[in-house]
C-alpha cells in the first residue's frame, strides 16, 4: 500500500506543474482583461516545438523548453493582434486558435516526422540528502530542474502583480481599461505584454508534456489539459496560489488514473479519463455558487477596449 | 479672498469646438485666479463640461487659446495638462474599483510623473509634489510616500480616508474624495470639478462646498461647474454663466439676484409651476407593512405603509439612503420584497408580480438611474419607446413587428415632449443627454395616459427648464386624475410638487404632512429620526 502512494505522489509534481503553468499563463492574460482559452493550443504548440528542438540539437533539454516557449509565445502574438487590435470576440478568437494550432502542430510533426521518437529529455535531478529523507525525499527532491522552478515562478509572478509598477498597470487595465488609459497607461501594449507573457508559460508547460514527461511526441498529446487550465483559472478566482492549490489537485488525479487500472481495479476506462472533467464542472459549479459576489473576477475580463474618441 | 496677481492662474479666450459640425463652443472665455471659487454655471448643454474639458486637454480646440499664468499651452492630452498642473474631476470618476485608493492615487502620479519628466524642457514646469526623481525609486517606499501624501492632504481637507480600502467598497461621496486627492497628489493647483454635487445628498455636498472653500484658501484656482444655483450664490466667489456654446455673463454670485442668474442662465424667465387645488380620489395604491432586505440581511424597509390617492401626488423625502432606493425597487419589481402587500385599486396584491405585469396595469415607471435601469443606450430611440408596448400586441404579432409604425409614434412622442438633440428617430438613445433621456423615459411611460405614476428623481442631474419640463409633467398627470408617488431625495421637488408628504428615515415612513407644510418641520422629521 505505501509502495502504492509513494509510486503515485512521486508522480504528482511532475503532472501538477504542466497545469499550474498553463493556469498561471492564462491567469497573466486575464488579469489583463483578455479572457484567454488558447490554452489547449499553445500547450500543444510548445509541446511540438520543443520536441522539435530536442531532436534537433540533441541534448540541452533547456534549450528545446526555451524554444517551446517562444513558439507558444510567437502564435499568441496571432491572438494578440485578434483580440486587441481587432478587438474580435475573445471567445470565438480563442476557440479558433486552439483548433488551429491542433492541425497546425499535427502537419508539422507529421511533416517533419517528429512522431514517436523518445528522447532523454529532462532528467530527475536529485538534491543531496534531501532526496534521503523517507517519502517525501522521493516525492519532492527526485523531480525535474522545472519542478523547482514552479514555487520561485509563482513567487515571481505574484510580486510583479502586485509589487511593481508594471503589475499596478496589468491590473489596472484588466479591471477598469477606460481609468488606466485615462492615467496614461497604453492598453494594448500593456495587453500585448499580458498575452505574450502568458503564453510563453502555457508554452513552457507544452514543452514540460512532451520533453519533461513521456519524452515523445504525438498528435494532441495535450490531451484536454488545457481546458482544464482554464477551468482552473475559474476555481483560483484569478489568485495565483489558488491556481497552483488546484493544479496540485489535479495532478494527484492524473496521476491516480493509470495507477488505479495498474492496481487491477476494474473501473471502465473511459469512467477513469471522464473524471477530470466531472471534477472540473463540479470545481466550478461550486465557485460559482460560492462566489456570487464575482468580486474577484476582473471587472473587464472579455471585454474589448475601445478609446472614445471625441476630440 | 481674491489675490490679484498679474495673469490668472487658467484663462481660455475665443474657444471654439465643433462636434460633426455642430458647434459645443463658440468663442466662449473663461478665467480662474489663485485662492478663489469660480462658478461655471449653465443649462444642460450649454458647453459648461465641453469648455473645461478644453482646459483639461480632453478636448483640442478648433480655434482659441489656453494660458497658465499668462504663458499660452496646447495641451494633446490630458497628461500635458495635468503636467502644467491642471486637474479634473469628472461626473464619472476614473477610478480601478478594484484596486485600493492608495494604488489608484499611484496609478495616476506615475503617469503625471513619466509625462513631466518626458516634457520638462522648461524649468517652470517643475515642483509638482512628488519629484521626478521618484520615478528611480521602488514600488513599495512609492506606495508608502503616496499613502503619506495622501493621508496629508486627507487631514488638511479635514477628512479622514482609509487608503487602504478598495475602492468599490467606498461611497459616491468617497470615491469623489479619491478623485480630489489624485488630482491633489499629482499636484493639480487648479482644479475643475465637473457636476460635483449632483450625485451627493445636501449634506455631502455642503462638507464637498467646505473643502472647496479650503483648497482655495490654501491657493488653489477651484472651478465648480454646476448648474445648482445654491451652490453658486452660497460658495463661490464669482461666477461665469454660459449659454448655448457662449460666455453670456461673469458676475459676483452675492451681488446678483437669484432671478437674475436664472435669467441669464435659460435666457428668459424660467417658467413657474402652475397648479390647480388636489381633487383625490380613492385611493389607488396601497403599500401595507413593506419590509424589504438587502443580501446581507441589514433591514431596508421596515413595515413601511403608505397610501396614493388618485388625483394627488404624495411625495417621499428623506435624506438619501434611507430606503428610497428600495421603496421604488420593490414598487417597480426590480427587488421583491420579503414580506408586505402592494395593492392595487382593482387588480389586488401585486407585491410579487413581475415588472412585465406591473407594466400591463398601467404603472408608469420613471426610475432614478436611467440609463440602467430605463433606457438601452445603444438600441434606437424608437425601439426604446416602443418596447413597452410591443408585448402588448401594439406594433403587430409575436411574428410580425410594425416597426414602421413604432418610428412614427415615437417621432410623434418625442415632439410631443420636446425631446431636444434627436436627429434621427433611429440613433441610439445613449447619445441623448441627460434631461432628453428622462423626456424619452416620460414620453414612453405617458404614451397612454398614466393611471399610476411612480418617479424617482426624476429631474436630478437636469437642468432648469429640463427640471419644469419634467415637474409639468407630473402636475398634468395628477391634473389628469393619475395617482403619482413621487421620491426625491430633492426636498424643493417634494414641497413644490407634493399634495401630502412622507418622510422616510431608516426604512420607516416616519411622519406625513398635508401640504402647504412648512420646510423647517420636515427638516426636522428628516433628521430626528436619522
Amino acid at each position: 500500500m505505501m509502495e502504492f502512494l509513494i509510486a503515485w505522489w512521486a508522480n504528482v509534481p511532475e503532472a501538477a506543474a504542466a497545469y499550474a503553468l498553463a493556469a498561471l499563463g492564462l491567469l497573466l492574460c486575464e488579469r489583463s482583461g483578455v479572457l484567454n482559452l488558447t490554452a489547449e493550443g499553445l500547450m500543444l504548440v510548445g509541446a511540438m516545438a520543443a520536441m522539435g528542438a530536442a531532436l534537433q540539437i540533441e541534448g540541452y533539454p533547456g534549450m528545446a523548453l526555451v524554444v517551446g516557449m517562444l513558439a507558444a509565445a510567437l502564435v499568441s502574438l496571432l491572438f494578440a493582434l485578434l483580440v486587441v487590435t481587432l478587438r474580435v470576440n475573445q471567445v470565438i478568437a480563442g476557440l479558433a486558435i486552439v483548433f488551429f494550432c491542433q492541425g497546425f502542430t499535427q502537419l508539422l510533426g507529421v511533416m517533419f516526422d517528429w512522431q514517436n521518437h523518445p528522447v532523454p529529455g529532462l532528467l530527475p535531478v536529485r538534491i543531496p540528502l534531501l532526496a534521503d529523507i523517507p517519502i517525501i525525499g522521493r516525492v519532492l527532491f527526485e523531480q525535474n530542474g522545472v519542478v523547482y522552478l514552479i514555487v520561485p515562478i509563482f513567487f515571481a509572478v505574484q510580486w510583479v502583480l502586485h509589487q511593481t509598477r508594471a503589475g499596478l498597470r496589468l491590473r489596472s487595465v484588466g479591471e477598469n481599461p477606460e481609468a488606466a488609459d485615462a492615467a496614461g497607461v497604453s492598453v494594448p501594449l500593456v495587453r500585448f505584454g499580458a498575452i505574450v507573457a502568458g503564453s510563453a508559460l502555457i508554452g513552457l508547460a507544452g514543452g514540460l508534456l512532451s520533453v519533461g514527461g513521456v519524452k515523445m511526441w504525438f498528435p494532441d498529446m495535450a490531451g484536454g489539459r488545457g481546458w482544464i487550465a482554464v477551468a482552473l483559472v475559474i476555481f483560483a478566482r484569478w489568485q495565483p496560489w489558488r491556481a497552483l492549490a488546484g493544479a496540485v489537485l489535479f495532478g494527484c488525479i492524473e496521476s491516480l488514473v493509470p495507477r488505479i487500472a495498474a492496481a487491477g481495479i476494474r473501473v471502465p476506462q473511459y469512467f477513469m479519463l471522464m473524471t477530470p472533467y466531472v471534477i472540473t464542472l463540479v470545481v466550478m459549479a461550486w465557485t460559482a455558487w460560492k462566489g456570487r459576489s464575482r468580486s474577484s473576477e476582473p471587472g473587464a475580463l472579455g471585454q474589448p477596449f475601445l478609446r472614445e474618441e471625441r476630440r | 479672498m481674491t489675490v490679484t496677481t498679474a495673469a490668472p492662474a487658467l484663462a481660455l479666450s475665443g474657444v471654439s469646438k465643433r462636434f460633426d459640425g455642430f458647434p459645443a463652443l463658440d468663442g466662449a472665455h473663461f478665467s480662474v485666479r489663485e485662492g478663489e471659487v469660480h462658478a461655471l454655471l449653465g443649462e444642460n448643454g450649454a458647453g459648461k463640461s465641453s469648455l473645461m474639458n478644453v482646459a483639461a486637454g480632453l478636448y483640442l480646440p478648433d480655434e482659441g487659446e489656453v494660458r497658465v499664468d499668462g504663458v499660452v499651452r496646447r495641451f494633446s492630452g490630458p497628461l500635458e495638462a495635468a503636467a502644467c498642473r491642471i486637474g479634473m474631476v469628472h461626473q464619472h470618476y476614473k477610478l480601478v474599483r478594484a484596486l485600493s485608493v492608495a494604488e489608484n492615487v499611484m496609478l495616476a502620479a506615475m503617469a503625471v510623473e513619466s509625462q513631466s519628466a518626458a516634457g520638462d524642457r522648461s524649468a517652470d514646469k517643475v515642483g509638482t509634489t512628488a519629484s521626478r526623481a521618484a520615478l528611480r525609486t521602488s514600488y513599495g517606499s512609492r506606495l508608502a510616500r503616496i499613502r503619506a501624501l495622501i493621508d496629508d492632504h486627507a487631514a488638511r481637507l479635514g477628512f479622514s480616508i482609509d487608503h487602504r480600502r478598495a475602492v468599490h467598497t467606498l461611497s459616491v461621496a468617497e470615491q469623489q474624495r479619491v478623485e480630489i486627492l489624485k488630482a491633489l497628489v499629482t499636484g493639480a493647483r487648479i482644479l475643475i470639478l465637473d457636476e460635483p454635487t449632483a450625485v451627493l445628498t445636501d449634506e455631502e455636498a455642503t462638507r464637498l462646498l467646505q473643502t472647496m472653500r479650503t483648497l482655495a484658501a490654501a491657493g488653489a484656482a477651484v472651478v465648480l461647474v454646476t448648474h445648482r444655483l445654491r451652490d453658486v450664490r452660497e460658495h463661490a466667489d464669482r461666477v461665469t454663466v454660459m449659454r448655448a456654446g457662449r460666455t453670456v455673463a461673469e458676475c459676483d454670485p452675492r451681488a446678483t439676484s437669484t432671478a437674475e442668474l436664472t435669467e441669464l442662465i435659460v435666457g428668459a424667465a424660467a417658467p413657474a409651476v402652475t397648479r390647480k387645488a388636489a381633487a383625490p380620489g380613492v385611493a389607488r395604491l396601497a403599500i401595507r407593512n413593506l419590509t424589504c432586505r438587502r443580501h446581507d440581511g441589514f433591514e431596508v424597509l421596515a413595515n413601511l405603509s403608505l397610501k396614493v390617492r388618485s388625483g394627488e401626488i404624495y411625495g417621499v423625502a428623506g435624506v438619501g439612503g434611507n430606503g428610497q432606493t428600495e421603496l421604488v425597487e420593490a414598487l417597480l419589481g426590480i427587488e421583491p420584497p420579503v414580506s408586505g402587500e402592494v395593492i392595487i385599486d382593482g387588480v389586488g396584491d401585486i407585491a410579487m408580480a413581475s415588472p412585465a405585469a406591473r407594466q400591463s396595469i398601467g404603472v408608469a415607471a420613471i426610475p432614478a438611474d436611467r440609463y440602467r435601469l430605463a433606457l438601452a443606450g445603444t438600441l434606437p430611440i424608437a425601439d426604446n419607446y416602443g418596447v413597452t408596448r410591443v408585448a402588448s400586441g401594439a406594433y403587430g404579432s409575436v411574428l410580425w413587428v410594425d416597426f414602421r409604425r413604432m418610428r412614427q409614434e415615437a417621432a410623434a412622442g418625442v415632439r410631443e415632449f420636446d425631446v431636444q438633440g434627436v436627429r434621427r428617430i433611429e440613433q441610439p438613445a445613449g447619445l441623448l443627454s441627460g434631461g432628453n433621456a428622462q423626456k424619452l423615459v416620460i414620453a414612453r411611460e405617458f404614451a397612454s395616459a398614466p393611471w399610476l405614476v411612480v418617479a424617482h428623481s426624476p429631474s436630478r442631474g437636469l437642468d432648469v427648464r429640463a427640471c419644469a419640463d419634467v415637474q409639468r409633467r407630473l402636475i398634468d398627470a395628477r391634473e389628469a386624475g393619475a395617482a403619482v408617488l413621487l421620491v426625491s431625495e430633492d426636498l424643493e421637488e417634494v414641497l413644490l410638487l407634493a399634495d401630502r408628504i412622507g418622510v422616510m428615515s431608516r426604512g420607516r415612513l416616519v411622519a406625513e404632512f398635508d401640504a402647504p407644510v412648512d420646510r423647517q418641520r420636515i427638516g426636522q422629521a428628516m433628521v430626528d429620526h436619522a
